[in-house]
């Protein structure tokens, strides 16, 4: 036992050492897969924890690093990340890096001529090898066993098939080919006479040449015509010398275009605003409901000639307790316009059916009241919290004087609660201000307006009308997106920069 | 209290009661209802609350197992919802116990440590709190689209890249966790320090088990906000059986494809654990919070 005070010494830094190369490996090969950013961010954190976990001056740090990274590195930097988005045109037609999109066009290749030839996939263990024949038979070409499971491009040399063929005769289904496509059309067979073969057909490797090989400057020069491509880096396009773009676009910086088209095209202008007027009303009207519905329940049930009070607030503390993707669901499915429980109900006691998803107003009004049973428990509970802390002697001395239970809470109770409610209430806002799962699970902003470039709903808040762009819209404009988000984060840091003025201002006056 | 009391005060009790009864009707229809639809036969509305016939087909295909119809037909589950909720539950549980090692290790520096910047530290945490994940959307999905060109377990579509998307939201827990540990007298771990305690050995041997209720408290809420988060893991998730629930449940409703008793079932099948252990951990999350938000 004598060795192991020894040993456990050079346990700690044996590991650390070991994990800052396993490290050092990793960063070396994603930036040899060309992640030159992510690469960069990596190194640093590495660094940075080589530097926390060694120096005896920052021994408060070990125990903050991987927290605050943590946070940076996926609430700060993706924050960074959206700012800087925001002035590029990334979108579906411009997702690649210049660099990744020059790839693309050289990677390309068309069906050269020459003989094509006849293609079997064999199971090899796990592996597989392909078998190649010519058109008359004549000529046969084996693979040496192909790694297909493996992402990247795989490029294997064929041999010709040994007298007595290949020992294997399971032949893969054409089912199993189908799945393998993506990997197969990645595969280049290379053929002792050196010409390149590549998938022409489920059944078929043809030769194959690239289509585009780099020109002068940074021009693409297509092998088939003879056509020069340039790259265009204010449109992020390769272009022909007729000026048309071709796909795939790159990424390029556009400075404040998206802004400009924010604030100042008439077409954008105009939905924007009023979604940004529907957000704002949307939130308020939804803390102001569910406030005055939680203030009031929370009266009466501080009401202490009141019995069942605790049967009464476990009941009605449900809706809280609920998870949020499940009510808004079932609320989804009972507002039906057709077959939903409550347009049953209303139509069996009234005879009317409303359209609570096709008619703006209704839709409006729907949303609104699920917003405020998802969110009148946690006002109540705030409420409550609040109203016991108001000194009985106040309504003693109000009793005494004769005033009723009206003046009471107009004069007492209220006054006394809503200062420290106030910062809850600026919450609550800025939460609902941003309360996309409701809007997206709900009505995902439907009905949407007719007159817009951008499909826009009525009831879209601007969080979700950011989602749309980005990730539902056939464009997928993701920059565009990014733009809205980084107005968004500006009006988020206000409203908190308010919430802290406002929590200050309480903590003073209580003190 | 000595207040006499008349006729209008016992109006008033009445009048409460009526109020707070029509109340607790409307808010335990929704559930009631889906109750009821979840064991009616067939995927429409149409029924009374109480169902004439009991049918326990949308069970069955919540759970799994086919079932055969009146005309003989084999119905198959429509989607993979123990699947969905044994990922919801695995994310969960693996992103509370990450959260829960990345907050309470960083609480222990805020509250027993001193260093540059930490006041500031404390406050930029609090704020950064304050931007909701939806709107870094676009980032997070370029992000780990990248990260996922490179290591394909990072990727889209992968469970680990959720995870660490959620390790970053600690900023609330820490103040947390601070907020209790500020509470335990820190002479105890001193005097550890004395008997030739390192400050680890003080922190993991000595604070650590003072405070197992608030790390309780703390796991409870990251597992919960992990299994209802919806936003980011709609736009890391594609594929149909690497959803989580919150993700997967909303297929059940397309306007095409209304599949409204089925999905009955399914919510309750999944929201009843989360509902339950919600409200039993009611009290102690009121209590863990309270103790941490009031003396931050």
């Amino acid at each position: 036992m004598n060795a192991t005070p020894g040993l456990r010494r050079w346990i700690g830094p044996a590991a650390g050492a070991a994990l800052a190369l396993l490290a050092l490996y990793l960063v070396t090969a994603v930036y040899a897969a060309g992640e030159f950013l992510l690469a960069g961010t990596i190194l640093v954190i590495v660094g940075l924890a080589a530097w926390v976990y060694t120096s005896q001056r920052l021994y408060a740090y070990r125990y903050l690093f991987p927290g605050i990274a943590a946070v940076v590195i996926f609430v700060v930097f993706p924050i960074l990340y959206t700012v800087a988005l925001s002035f590029s045109n990334y979108s579906s037609r411009h997702l690649l890096t210049y660099e990744r999109a020059r790839q693309y066009f050289l990677d390309e290749t068309y069906q050269s001529e020459g003989e094509s030839y006849q293609f079997t996939l064999y199971g090899d263990g796990r592996e597989y090898r392909a078998r190649l024949e010519d058109e008359d038979g004549q000529k046969a070409f084996v693979t040496p066993a192909l790694a297909l499971s493996r992402s990247e491009p795989l490029r294997v040399e064929a041999q010709p098939e040994p007298a007595g063929g290949l020992g294997i005769v399971n032949p893969v289904e054409l089912k199993e080919v189908i799945r393998l496509q993506p990997q197969l059309r990645a595969l280049t067979i290379a053929l002792p006479d050196g010409t390149e073969l590549r998938m022409t057909g489920l059944r078929r490797f043809g030769p194959v040449a690239h289509l585009y090989r780099e020109g002068e400057g940074h021009t693409l020069v297509n092998q088939q015509t003879g056509e020069v491509l340039r790259p265009n880096f204010e449109t992020g396009f390769f272009e022909r010398p007729s000026a048309e773009a071709v796909p795939p676009g790159f990424q390029v910086r556009i400075g404040w275009d998206h802004y400009l088209r924010v604030f100042t095209d008439e077409a954008f202008r105009q939905p924007f605003l009023r979604i940004f007027g529907w957000t704002v009303t949307f939130a308020a009207l939804t803390v102001f409901f569910a406030a005055s519905l939680g203030m009031l329940l929370a009266v009466l049930l501080s009401w202490e000639a009141l019995r069942f009070r605790g049967l009464y607030q476990t009941l009605l503390f449900l809706p809280y307790a609920v998870p949020g993707f499940i009510s808004i669901l079932v609320f989804k499915g009972l507002f039906n316009n057709n077959f939903g429980e409550i347009n049953l109900i209303l139509d069996a006691l009234f005879g009317i059916k409303p359209a609570w998803f096709s008619d703006p107003f209704l839709a409006k009004v729907m949303i609104l009241i699920v917003n405020t049973w998802l969110g009148y428990p946690y006002m109540m509970v705030v409420c409550m919290g609040l109203i016991k802390a108001i000194p009985a002697d106040l309504y003693e001395a109000s009793a005494v004087a004769g005033a009723g239970p009206l003046t009471n809470f107009f004069r007492i109770t209220m006054p006394l609660v809503l200062k420290p409610l106030t910062p809850l209430l600026i919450a609550a806002f800025a939460f609902n201000f941003n309360n996309f799962v409701l809007i997206n699970l709900l009505t995902n902003g439907r009905p949407d307006f007719l007159d817009t470039k951008i499909p826009a709903g009525t009831t879209d808040i601007l969080v979700s009308y950011t989602y749309r762009i980005a990730f539902e819209d056939s464009g997928q404009n993701f920059g565009l997106a990014a733009a809205i988000s980084t107005v968004i984060f500006a009006m988020v840091a206000l409203l908190s920069w308010i919430n802290l003025r406002a929590t200050r201002i309480t903590k003073e006056e209580g003190r | 209290m000595a207040i006499v009391l008349d006729k209008s005060h016992r109006w008033r009790v009445f009048a409460a009661h009526a109020f707070l009864v029509a109340l607790v009707c409307l808010i335990t229809f929704p559930f009631l209802m889906i109750l009821s639809i979840s064991l009616r036969p067939g995927n429409f509305a149409s029924g009374s609350l109480i169902p004439d016939q009991i049918s326990l087909e949308h069970w069955k295909l919540a759970l799994g197992i086919s079932y055969q119809d009146a005309d003989g037909r084999l119905v198959q589950p429509p989607f993979p919802v123990l699947k969905w909720l044994w990922n919801s539950v695995k994310v969960a549980t693996l992103s509370a116990v990450l959260i829960l090692l990345l907050s309470t290790t960083a609480a222990y520096a805020f509250a027993r440590m001193k260093f540059r910047g930490k006041s500031q530290a404390l406050s930029a945490l609090m704020m950064i709190q304050m931007f909701p994940a939806v709107l870094a959307l676009v980032a997070i999905y370029a992000i780990f689209d990248r990260i996922g060109n490179v290591f394909p377990l990072f990727g889209i579509d992968s469970h680990a890249s959720l995870l660490l998307a959620y390790a970053g939201g600690i900023g609330l827990h820490v103040w947390t966790i601070k907020g209790y540990f500020d509470t335990i007298p820190a002479e105890i771990e001193e005097a550890a320090k004395v008997d030739g305690a390192s400050p680890w050995q003080a922190f993991r041997l000595v604070l650590l088990p003072m405070a197992v209720p608030i790390l309780l408290v703390v796991f409870l809420l990251a597992f919960i906000g992990a299994i209802i988060e919806y936003p980011v893991a709609s736009v890391l998730l594609n594929e149909e059986g690497k959803l989580t629930l919150a993700v997967g449940s909303r297929l059940f409703l397309y306007e095409q494809r209304y599949l409204w008793g089925d999905f009955a079932a399914a919510a309750i099948l999944s929201g009843l654990p989360i509902t339950v252990v919600f409200i039993l951990a009611q009290k102690w999350m009121v209590s863990g919070l309270t103790a941490g938000g009031l003396k931050g």
